[in-house]
């Protein structure tokens, strides 16, 4: 059933299942206007207020959601903490996204030796657990905001061109896009005005649940220390600090926790309704 | 039979061989791994000195050769700092993570699968309205703030559970639920789905009709049906959970291989990273090869068909 069909009332139903997409766009606001929209400087440190709860008044600073270990604004770290969460997770799921659809394609089309070789890769990527390859990774590279990216990248694309692949597969062996070869369309322009178009919704799905384990990948990289290295703020790393003092401030762990948790929530939320759009299956 | 399974365990060495490469290629993205070896006040004779004691210096086919006899024979190197055989450290730590995983797979299987006959069979109804909310918040809630909230509750403010170390079985509480709420998810989304592909099938409605109730008709009928699934989930999650007790061991200080990963990161001590990616990689391949064989034992005609 299309869209256009749809009754009224079920196209409002249908437009309430976006409302998530909405705490995304202001999260992705927040990291924009960081500089301007966070009350401190989240590097700034006043030893005099450190660890104090949400709402605490120490010298010029006013700690709405309490300070850290140092004394910094939780608030301002939290707002500059999403720029690298929402970085790190576009750019990783674009630059999978670009490499294992590409890929993928390339496989499903061109089908002997090159589908062989791409796909066994795929299997060999896939037998890794992800967080161990990202880790032994990030130790070889050294941990950076760019390498975490390139990490990430590097250990996520096999999910892309998996279905990529199978995606191809089906719609290469089509009367339009056999013609479009027939007629002296060469692989590139089949690949890419012929196959893609078709294919980028299953990738888009795809993306969209992804970006949501991005987020989450990034910030246990950055809970282990292997991501964005301080003083840069970043939930994870600000998770992993907060979690010595959780006995006594419970705020500076709790509060960047529930930030991620928000995001990653409204990220899947999303996601479901991106494949419920986008996935014929679940029409 | 034999056949299948011969199939199946060479394709489960090529990958071996496949993640080894893999590996030994990543080791070497810097260009020379000697400096992953040496601690960061190493002088240029001492990196000389490692480079040549540990081959670097040799042809890289050499060493790739080299590599693959060292792992033929279980052979992961020596810890840089310790001085002690990679083998040696993982199995002292193995046994707490296996414990943990167990404990973790408890908690995922024996809430997510109720929770997904309870979507499946309630499709509609609230009840399964508010199941799904809850598998989605599982599904997005970090593993380390999970287990830092516990922490906080149960240990801090109401002082029930040990807040972390080892000890008796109180102190696995946590850290398993930590672990395993997140495959929960994974387990009750395919419960769900297993159950409501098998339900609307022929036989299903047949035994409906004839009157057949709906507890009877789960266990008589659909149980063995559904559980294929279940099986490539559950291998798949075993090793998702050994990667995943990485952070779970760091939040609360278990002991096992996920701790002396992160440790040995920071001590840059890169042959221990090293020997448990690839000790991680080999148990996920064995799984999924175990997962195969299981699927021939539930489903008899997979092996018929050539078992693909």
């Amino acid at each position: 059933m299309s869209a256009v069909a749809a009754s009224p009332a079920r196209r409002k139903r249908q437009l309430w299942r976006w409302w998530p997409l909405a705490i995304v766009a202001a999260v992705a606001l927040a990291a924009i206007l960081a500089p301007w929209l966070a009350p401190y400087d989240p590097n700034a440190q006043n030893l005099a207020g450190r660890l104090k709860p949400p709402g605490t008044v120490s010298r010029s600073f006013h700690y709405w959601l309490g300070s850290d270990e140092l004394g910094r604004d939780l608030l301002s770290r939290i707002i500059h903490g999403a720029r690298v969460s929402l970085i790190v997770a576009f750019a990783s799921v674009i630059l999978s996204g670009t490499v294992g659809t590409t890929l993928g394609m390339i496989a499903g089309y061109r089908r002997g030796w090159i589908e062989v070789a791409v796909m066994r890769v795929v299997d060999v990527f896939l037998s890794i657990p992800a967080v161990l390859l990202a880790i032994i990774t990030v130790a070889v590279l050294g941990p950076s905001l760019v390498n975490v990216v390139l990490v990430l990248a590097l250990t996520r694309w096999p999910r892309y061109a998996r279905v990529a692949y199978s995606q191809t597969l089906s719609i290469a062996t089509m009367p339009y896009v056999r013609l479009a070869a027939l007629m002296g369309a060469g692989a590139p322009r089949v690949l890419f005005r012929h196959l893609l178009p078709n294919i980028i919704g299953a990738v888009s799905v795809v993306a969209t649940l992804e970006f949501g384990l991005m987020v989450l990948f990034e910030a246990g990289l950055s809970f282990l220390g292997l991501g964005v290295q301080p003083p840069t703020a970043s939930w994870g790393a600000m998770l992993s600090t907060g979690r010595n003092y959780v006995a006594t401030a419970w705020w500076v762990a709790t509060l960047p926790g529930l930030c991620l948790f928000v995001l990653v929530l409204a990220v899947n939320l999303t996601g479901d309704a991106v494949r419920d759009r986008l996935d014929p299956r679940f029409r | 039979m034999q056949g299948f399974l011969l199939r199946r365990a060479g394709q489960a060495l090529a990958t071996i061989i496949g993640v080894v490469t893999l590996i030994f290629f990543v080791q070497r993205l810097t260009g020379d791994p000697t400096y992953l070896l040496v601690p960061e006040t190493a002088t240029k004779a001492d990196v000389d000195a490692l480079r040549h004691v540990m081959g670097f210096d040799r042809p890289l086919l050499i060493q790739y050769l080299d590599f693959l006899a060292d792992l033929a024979r279980f052979d992961l190197g020596q810890s840089v700092v310790q001085r002690v055989p990679v083998m040696t450290i993982i199995a002292s730590r193995l046994p707490y993570t296996l414990m943990l995983a167990a404990g973790a797979l408890l908690v995922a299987c024996g809430i997510g699968v109720p929770v997904g006959i309870l979507l499946a069979i309630f499709r509609d109804k609230p009840v399964a309205k508010l199941a799904a909310g809850f598998v989605l918040a599982a599904q997005s809630m970090p593993t380390f703030w999970s287990g830092i909230l516990m922490i906080l509750v149960f240990s801090v403010l109401l002082g029930w559970l040990p807040p972390s170390s080892t000890g008796d079985l109180s102190h696995l509480v946590m850290p398993s639920f930590a672990l395993g709420l997140l495959s929960m998810a994974t387990f009750a989304r395919i419960t769900r789905s297993a159950l409501l592909d098998e339900l609307s099938k022929d036989y299903a409605r047949t035994a409906r009709s004839r009157g057949v109730r709906t507890g009877r008709l789960l266990v008589r009928h659909i149980a063995r049906n559904a559980s294929i699934p279940l099986i490539t989930v559950a291998a798949l999650e075993i090793s998702n959970l050994l990667a995943g007790a990485v952070i779970v061991e760091t939040v609360f200080a278990w002991p096992g291989i996920g701790q002396v990963t992160v440790q040995a990161i920071l001590a840059r001590d890169f042959m221990i990273v090293q020997g448990v990616v690839l000790m991680g990689a080999f148990v996920t391949v064995a799984l999924n090869l175990v997962s195969d064989l299981l699927y021939s034992l539930v489903d008899p005609r997979i092996v018929l068909d050539g078992g693909r």
